[in-house]
């Protein structure tokens, strides 16, 4: 075994690489519910990956056969129907777990220094995340993916002068149809995948030397022994690899209950006029994007059309989501976890929270006059939590930071 | 952080509520079917193909796989259900010409193969006991599930034969059949499911287990002398 070792290690770093990020990777040993989501978000991502080999392998990315072979799929294909809901499933599972991991950034401040590349390159990731599964979603070619890819693709016409030519340049026609299924197919299976994967390898780099932030926000690297190791720091091989497999389990549990009882979710994750074959002559009564995409359709519906163009609304969807990237240098409180945190920053978080879930399920409903006017409400005290946020963070009684980790 | 976790939680447990009670506009009965019921699918099966598949189309499905699934042979395939093709193996189309379907209704009757997924089993039951008399429409009857449906009233014939439990029964068993149709998979999927989750309850204890062992050391902040 040991020779084995030194001759693989001569001509490759097999030992270096296993201890510097597992078995002699540090890390903070008072980790709660909020830290499982991350390595949670892996396990999604490689079953995504698997699962979508196998469905690759049988769908057709032809507007005319696109929706039978799907179903295709869910019959012919032995387990072509657990392959399918185990991927649709684990798309709305990848936002369920990126939006707690996200989460739990605020929480705990972990996009603060020294850790501000780790929030853009996760930024980065969820933005090519949403384009991933929006294009995922287009695949089966049903009514909704028409409809939506649709409405979201037309976006891109409101942009002034080039908007028209971008549109039908994106489209590699006048309206979406089999040139944008081919085109989609082709990002959604390879070129997102390959982005996601290179992303996803440079925002543990990242993470790795920089070490993981913890509930109580304090570096555990500054209290070190006469080993150099931290002194609140454990290795994350065996002890946070051992709890993982078992919150793995744990949210596998989850997961299946519904893949298997109800792989639909009540139109949720499947939506049931997603069954009905796309038809470009008719236009469903209610066009609505998937659940995770919702928050952004509401600020894009919450702002009116200006001097006759959509682009406004199209430039503030696309603040709310560029505005995360600033986060780390709109903070300017001294402290990061939310337990020594002052009120004002609680408050705000809670409002913004609030704002964040009611966007979401307005994105949903049709609109009418009060849904209308909520969404303008939340979509301004979405934008004051960032915008405001230089402003409470620097008000306000923090709690002093202790110096080790608490139990 | 307590109560504001609590009330963020509140907060999106109504929203979802909210979202998931909304009622469709017209008052559905419920089809109350269950999809485990061989005997109704295979009654189902035998109605659908007598009143419904001589307009209606189910092509994502097969013959031989409706025989597979419901526990019947080729033979009593051929004999009891196959009237537009000849071989079992093929997807169960309709004999009606295009041409003549845009003449008679004014379009194609659309395929059944996935109405159980978009429309639901209530829409459907209540749909087809949902017909009555009006002269102004071409074939008599109206609709109260769709209004103005071009659909004539096929289970008149049905309906009139029997007592009304047992026509509901009927129309029972014609919707659990579209319900199997529209997701074949389904009459494995809970059973696998079942087995699924027994089996990571397994897995969850003797994985805790494996946790609390290791992270013993940690408690009492032994780890490092362990080596």
């Amino acid at each position: 075994m040991n020779n084995k070792q030194s001759w693989i290690d001569q001509r490759f770093p097999l030992t270096k690489v296993w201890n510097e990020h597992l078995a002699e990777y540090y890390t903070p040993r008072n980790f709660n519910f909020w830290y499982f989501f991350g390595s949670l978000a892996m396990l999604v991502l490689v079953m995504q990956l698997v699962t979508g080999i196998f469905l690759t392998m049988h769908f057709k990315p032809d507007s005319a056969q696109a929706f039978a072979s799907v179903e295709y799929i869910m019959r012919d294909v032995e387990w072509g129907w657990l392959m399918r809901y185990l991927h649709s499933t684990g798309a709305s599972a990848f936002f369920v777990v990126i939006y707690l991991h996200m989460y739990r950034g605020l929480l705990y401040g972990s996009y603060k220094a020294p850790r501000e590349l780790i929030w853009i390159l996760g930024m980065v990731l969820y933005i090519v995340l949403m384009a991933e599964a929006f294009m995922g979603y287009v695949l089966p070619w049903g009514q909704m993916s028409f409809w939506g890819a649709q409405v979201i693709i037309s976006l891109f016409g409101s942009v002034p002068v080039i908007g028209p030519d971008l549109l039908t340049w994106i489209l590699g026609d006048y309206a979406v149809g089999d040139p944008a299924l081919n085109r989609f197919f082709s990002l959604h299976v390879v070129a997102l995948p390959l982005i996601l994967v290179v992303l996803v390898f440079l925002h543990i780099v990242a993470l790795h030397a920089v070490g993981s932030n913890n509930p109580d926000g304090i570096e555990i690297k500054k209290n070190k022994d006469k080993d150099g190791i931290p002194k609140d720091g454990i290795p994350f091989h065996p002890y946070y690899v051992v709890k993982d497999i078992w919150v793995v389990v744990a949210f596998l549990m989850i997961f299946c209950a519904v893949v298997f009882f109800a792989p639909a979710m009540n139109g949720y994750f499947l939506e049931n006029a997603n069954f009905i074959e796309a038809n470009p002559l008719k236009t469903p009564d209610h066009i609505a994007p998937l659940w995770y995409l919702t928050p952004f359709y509401s600020v894009l519906r919450a702002i009116p059309p200006m001097f006759g163009s959509q682009f406004p609304g199209v430039l503030g969807m696309g603040a709310a989501l560029v505005i995360l990237v600033a986060l780390p240098w709109l903070d300017r409180s001294p402290v990061k976890s939310i337990r020594y945190r002052s009120a004002p920053f609680k408050w705000a978080l809670g409002i913004f929270v609030i704002s964040f879930i009611m966007l979401g399920w307005l994105g949903m409903q049709p609109v009418n006059e009060l849904n209308a006017f909520l969404a303008r409400l939340f979509t301004v005290l979405y934008f004051a939590f960032f915008i405001l946020m230089p402003w409470y963070t620097s008000i306000g009684k923090t709690k002093p930071v202790p110096e080790r980790t608490t139990e | 952080m307590k109560t504001l976790t609590k009330l963020q939680l509140s907060i999106a447990t109504v929203v979802l509520s909210f979202s998931v009670l909304a009622s469709p506009s017209v008052q559905l009965d419920e089809a109350k079917t269950d999809i485990t019921d061989t005997a109704s699918l295979q009654n189902g099966a035998k109605l659908f193909m007598n009143y419904c598949s001589g307009c209606h189309a189910i092509s994502f499905m097969r013959y031989n796989r409706i025989g597979t699934d419901l526990g019947l042979s080729d033979a009593d395939i051929e004999e009891n259900l196959m009237f537009a093709s000849d071989k079992v193996g093929e997807n169960i189309t309709t004999a009606m010409p295009e041409k003549g379907a845009s003449d008679w209704f004014g379009g194609t009757p659309p395929d059944l193969s996935l109405v159980s997924r978009s429309k639901g089993t209530d829409w459907i039951y209540s749909y087809l006991k949902g017909f009555y008399a009006d002269e102004s429409r071409v074939f008599g009857v109206n609709n109260h599930v769709l209004e103005n449906a071009s659909m004539p009233d096929v289970l008149w014939s049905l309906r009139e034969g029997q007592s009304e439990e047992a026509f509901d029964n009927d129309v029972r068993d014609i919707t659990n059949f579209l319900d199997y149709v529209g997701e074949p998979a389904k009459l494995v999927r809970i059973d696998l499911g079942k087995k699924v989750l027994f089996f990571l309850a397994i897995l969850f204890v003797l994985s805790y287990l494996l946790k609390k062992e290791y992270w013993k050391d940690v408690k009492y902040g032994i780890w490092r002398k362990r080596d």
